[in-house]
């Protein structure tokens, strides 16, 4: 079986966000980076597939150098080979992301490519039916259970209140929701082998971004609350409050 | 640039509910701010069809309606309801085929799945869970949070045609004119949609529960590990009943399994703005606070008066969730039943 799985970097889900002087970035100072805590939930589950079925697994990154450490990290979890799509500058947008990752993809003919559902940077939740129709291939996403029997892909994908139970065939793209697998911890072989697999770098093909920011901003400071000490003696006044005042009850 | 707008709008158990209502206000504002007309399109059964005039409350004036029915029949199956690719195929076609080249849609879980890919087949710029749409200079301005709601983004758009997806539960329906839009069957045909994969369909849907999800919630009543196990979510529970609102709960619990990943609230969970959101024995650690800050009212009950989520509450109360939570249920009760 060919597998691919799509990885990216993203700040840890801790980091206080501080905007950069341009108004328009993440001031990257201070702030550590992570393998998308979705994509390892697509890391793992394509880990498994290449143990029951046998073949080859590849993940694949888009981003500047430091993306490398989301393709060690896949590695580390069992991946055979990387691949970092380098752009020159961090100005692209998810369309750029998706176009880039779909021309690849497309060279390699994989029989499944899995995603991690959105990344938690810019939660878009796009990329992953972006590159499935640009390679007009079928895909389902916020997927937490996956059964792959010979072509036959049934799938079960959650929805407001409930789940969807999909039927289609390889080859598919699948965007992997928490809850269906558990990732497993790298061990101290695999974290050693890892440190000198090859990571193959290509350029993009496409630049062309179909958004741009033009600004990126902190919400708005709340004003302090109404906070009261008594403990349980003061529910009857929270609740007035919340229907006098907040108007929400 | 001019701009012709298209609200694509769904339908719950045949019946069009606040998502669609929510659409077609933000389209029927925007078309009075960009000095255009909007359009609706929808897909669905005959029931779908009649309810369809109630659009018109919101200032929809015509309403294209596809028959599912004659789609599905497309797919040479019998036995399915959805499927992603025929549903962005229709509407991509519909709209070029007839000028539209700003589409809005609800951020919803099928919105989210169908936007990627109309975008795609427009060769449109996409903006997903917009909170706010502006003109500036004549241009289309979608703010949308990044970082799980840490921060905004402003977006503006390169290409002619522009998707934008709407954060369900953020933009008002507002009342415009009187039940009576005008339904205008779409003839399947005319969109050349001969090519559609329907290779992947939705066999079953399964509800997992009658409880309502946090996502859809107007309310969110949710626990921490201040609830010490998970045997003590029924105070949760039951607070949550008397409001009529949805169960949410920390990373902390759901990590630890006391309650099911579909609850989580935060940066890898779910991202909620109800309007009211009450916190309870959660101190608020950074991906949580940004899971749930857009809130419109948030309460927060913890006995640690420093604790974080304090700072961003209207509302708390310093104290033993043990004690506060089955009083402050009571007096739910009480005031509801007056």
């Amino acid at each position: 079986m060919n597998i691919i799985v799509c990885v990216s970097l993203v700040p840890d889900s801790t980091t206080k966000v501080k905007i950069s002087a341009d108004n328009k970035s993440l001031d990257p100072n201070g702030v550590s980076y992570i393998l998308n805590p979705y994509d390892e939930f697509a890391v793992e589950e394509a880990v498994q597939l290449k143990e029951k079925n046998g073949g080859e697994l590849t993940a694949v990154s888009f981003g500047l150098d430091k993306s490398k450490e989301a393709v060690k990290k896949a590695f580390q979890m069992g991946a055979d080979k990387g691949v970092l799509i380098k752009p020159d500058n961090e100005n692209y947008d998810s369309y750029t992301v998706a176009k880039n990752l779909a021309e690849y993809i497309k060279s390699k003919n994989p029989d499944i490519i899995l995603f991690g559902k959105q990344s938690i940077d810019f939660d878009g939740l796009s990329i992953p039916n972006m590159v499935a129709e640009m390679l007009k291939l079928p895909s389902v996403n916020v997927v937490v259970k996956l059964t792959v029997d010979g072509t036959k892909v049934t799938a079960e994908r959650e929805i407001e209140g409930g789940l969807e139970i999909l039927e289609t065939s390889l080859p598919v793209v699948i965007g992997t929701q928490k809850g269906i697998n558990n990732p497993r911890y790298p061990n101290l072989k695999s974290i050693m082998a890892s440190k000198s697999k090859p990571i193959e770098e290509i350029k993009p093909t496409y630049t062309g971004n179909k958004t741009e920011i033009v600004e990126m901003a902190l919400p708005a400071a709340k004003g302090s609350g109404k906070i009261l000490t008594g403990g349980a003696d003061q529910v009857s006044e929270l609740v007035r409050l919340l229907r006098e005042e907040a108007k929400v009850i | 640039m001019s701009y012709k707008i298209l609200a694509f709008v769904e339908s719950k158990e045949n019946k069009f509910k606040s998502p669609a209502f929510e659409v077609v206000s933000e389209a029927n504002k925007l078309a009075s701010e960009l000095n255009t007309t909007f359009e609706v399109l929808t897909i669905g059964n005959d029931e779908v069809k009649n309810d369809a005039p109630i659009l018109g409350n919101y200032g929809a004036t015509k309403v294209n309606f596809v028959n599912l029915n004659e789609l599905n029949s497309k797919s040479g199956k019998s036995d399915f309801v959805y499927s992603q690719t025929a549903f962005a195929k229709v509407i991509a076609n519909y709209a070029s085929k007839n000028g539209f080249n700003l589409i809005l849609l609800s951020g919803s879980a099928l919105g989210k799945d169908i936007a990627p890919r109309i975008s795609v087949l427009l060769d449109a710029s996409y903006c997903p869970d917009a909170v706010d749409i502006k003109i500036q200079d004549g241009k289309i301005i979608s703010k949308r949070p990044v970082y799980a709601g840490k921060s905004y983004i402003n977006l503006s758009f390169n290409s002619e045609n522009i998707v934008i997806g709407l954060r369900p539960n953020v933009f008002k329906p507002v009342k415009s004119g009187n039940n009576s839009a005008e339904v205008s069957s779409v003839d399947i045909n005319s969109l050349d949609i001969f090519d559609v994969d329907f290779s992947t369909v939705v066999k079953e849907i399964k509800v997992s529960s009658e409880k309502l999800d946090v996502a859809e919630a107007d309310i969110i009543v949710s626990g921490g590990r201040g609830l010490r196990g998970p045997e003590n979510f029924n105070l949760i529970e039951n607070l949550a009943a008397s409001l009529g609102a949805a169960t949410g709960a920390s990373r902390a619990v759901v990590d630890a399994g006391w309650r099911p990943h579909g609850e989580q609230v935060g940066q890898t969970g779910k991202t909620v703005s109800p309007s009211l959101y009450v916190a309870c024995g959660i101190s608020g650690a950074i991906q949580h606070l940004a899971g749930m800050s857009s809130s419109k009212v948030i309460v927060a009950i913890n006995k640690d008066k420093d604790a974080p989520i304090f700072q961003i509450a209207d509302y708390g109360i310093v104290g033993d969730v043990f004690e506060i939570l089955p009083a402050l249920t009571e007096e739910i009760k009480k005031v509801k039943s007056n």
